[in-house]
């Protein structure tokens, strides 16, 4: 809006800000790259499983996993837990620097989970307005977060139990470790399905995840990137 | 909590009521991913829509190898020299301990005392062979440490024998090395790097809770380090070279990570 009024008097210059997109491309960037990693890491990571399972009963085909040998399935899983580190190292920075963290998935209360559960059940839920997130997304975001950072950790642990020792005390043994990291395999793999069919069912908010969405007004503050667009 | 074991390579399947299936498993496997009724969009399918099967495509072989060596210098920069692996009490110890080779046990071709000898090579200033004899006359380090597989299996021994550091000093080696190569009775060859050799828990056992190492364990003398994974570990070593090119080895020619460290 902002825009079109400087446009229009043609007063204002090119220093004039818009309002950030609702995914800013830093935000999309680092969406997708954790998305291509934490799928190629579950993907290795059941082949690397089934040389040693945990559960008797579950034995993941090799047409459905990443790499046709444990020792490929190896090298990729160790490949992707870096860009799955660093980038989601760089996510929370930014997410807590502009604020986003606070502003989209802060404060989660219990009365906004349970009005987005009925909403839904009542078939009234909107989604007009995908700026801002509801209760349950906010509690799935959270979540998943809080659960890959769980993730990092016990594999730190699996990778390293004597160097980091002091991580590995965290968990008691090396083999609680490898339970706490299958179990977050599963809680990821759950929320990818949830999350992805949500997505599929309200299509706009994945154009929004590629192409940065529409321009909010309470968007991250990441003026010096957004500068640039309004030349 | 159960593990079960799978087709492992690191410890072959025994027991005769697998036996049938397990000789078998392979084709079973190829009828089974060839079937028409699994001809859905797989990874695997995607793949051979590309015309390369990941990871064993010559260029991203490469990249992966590429990225595993990137990891070892990682490693080696997280190796703590003085930082010690958790021990623990003697009846914790399992009896006997785990077999693991690329075979199975019935096909461990057992090593004479006699007539076995180390022979070194490489950066060291003594290079007379070792007999069994010589080499029980050094002074024992005990360690009750956890052997931990690549595969995810672990379970805790107590090994003992001459402290490796001990051992490399008594032949003059050359500890500014950067790398300790391994050749084995079986065939098997590994290595290691210097920081892991000089630890206070490497030690070349020859014994198992305070017995000789029986035959299927190495019998008369393998590498027992508590900072790496079970593969860096070999059993019925007849040789030892102190040397700066980097060495490969057995399971590390075939993918594994060389540095292999925990
Ligand atoms: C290919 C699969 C995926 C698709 C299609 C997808 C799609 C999306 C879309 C459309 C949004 C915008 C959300 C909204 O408006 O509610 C989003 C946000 C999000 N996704 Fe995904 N996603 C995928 C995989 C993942 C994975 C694997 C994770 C984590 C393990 C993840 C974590 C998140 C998080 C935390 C947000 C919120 C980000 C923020 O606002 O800062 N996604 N995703």
């Amino acid at each position: 809006m902002r825009t079109k009024l400087a446009q229009g008097n043609g007063m204002v210059k090119s220093t004039q800000r818009q309002p950030p997109r609702l995914h800013p491309l830093a935000v999309r960037l680092m969406h997708w790259i954790n998305a291509l990693s934490v799928i190629a890491l579950i993907l290795s990571g059941w082949k690397i499983y089934d040389d040693a399972v945990i559960l008797g009963w579950l034995h993941f085909d090799d047409s459905i996993t990443l790499g046709g040998h444990p020792e490929t399935a190896l090298q990729w899983h160790f490949l992707f837990m870096w860009p799955l580190m660093l980038n989601g190292l760089i996510y929370l920075i930014y997410g807590t620097v502009t604020g986003r963290f606070m502003r989209k998935m802060f404060p989660i209360s219990i009365g906004e989970i349970i009005a987005t559960i009925r909403e839904t059940l009542s078939f009234k839920l909107s989604h007009d307005d995908i700026r801002h997130y509801n209760g349950v997304q906010k509690l799935m975001y959270v979540g998943v977060i809080a659960i890959v950072i769980i993730q990092v950790i016990s594999g730190l642990v699996m990778w390293k139990p004597i160097q980091f020792s002091e991580l590995t005390a965290l968990f008691g043994t090396f083999q609680n470790a490898r339970i706490v990291h299958f179990v977050g395999m599963a809680l990821i793999s759950g929320f990818i399905c949830v999350h992805v069919a949500l997505a599929l069912l309200v299509p706009k908010t994945i154009v929004a995840m590629v192409t940065g969405g529409p321009r909010d007004e309470a968007g991250d503050d990441t003026s010096h990137s957004q500068q640039s667009t309004a030349h | 909590m159960t593990i079960k074991l799978l087709g492992s390579r690191f410890r072959p399947a025994k027991g005769i009521d697998q036996g049938i299936l397990d000789n078998h498993r392979e084709l079973v496997d190829s009828i089974n991913r060839r079937g028409i009724l699994r001809g859905s969009l797989t990874l695997g399918a995607l793949t051979m829509l590309t015309g390369c099967e990941l990871g064993h495509d010559g260029s991203i072989q490469t990249a992966l190898r590429a990225v595993s060596e990137f990891n070892d210098d990682v490693q080696a920069a997280l190796f703590r020299p003085d930082h010690l692996a958790p021990t623990y009490s003697v009846d914790q110890v399992v009896k006997p301990p785990h077999f693991n080779a690329f075979y199975d046990p019935e096909d461990v071709r057992p090593v004479e005392a006699s007539s076995w000898k180390l022979e070194l090579s490489g950066r060291i200033a003594d290079k007379t062979p070792w007999t069994v004899a010589k080499m029980y006359d050094l002074p024992e380090t005990e360690i009750i440490i956890k052997h931990i597989c690549v595969e995810g299996w672990d379970y805790i021994g107590q090994w003992s024998g001459p402290s490796f550091k001990l051992f490399l000093e008594k032949i003059g080696a050359d500890t500014k090395a950067k790398y300790i190569a391994f050749k084995c009775a079986d065939d098997y060859t590994g290595s290691i790097d210097m920081a892991t050799a000089l630890h206070p828990q490497t030690i070349l056992a020859t014994k198992y809770a305070g017995q000789p190492i029986a035959d299927p364990y190495g019998f008369p003398l393998r590498l027992r380090t508590a900072t790496k994974l079970g593969y860096k570990n070999p059993k019925w070593i007849t040789a030892i070279e102190v040397t700066n090119v980097k060495p490969g080895g057995y399971w590390e020619d075939r993918g594994f990570n060389w540095f292999g460290g925990i």
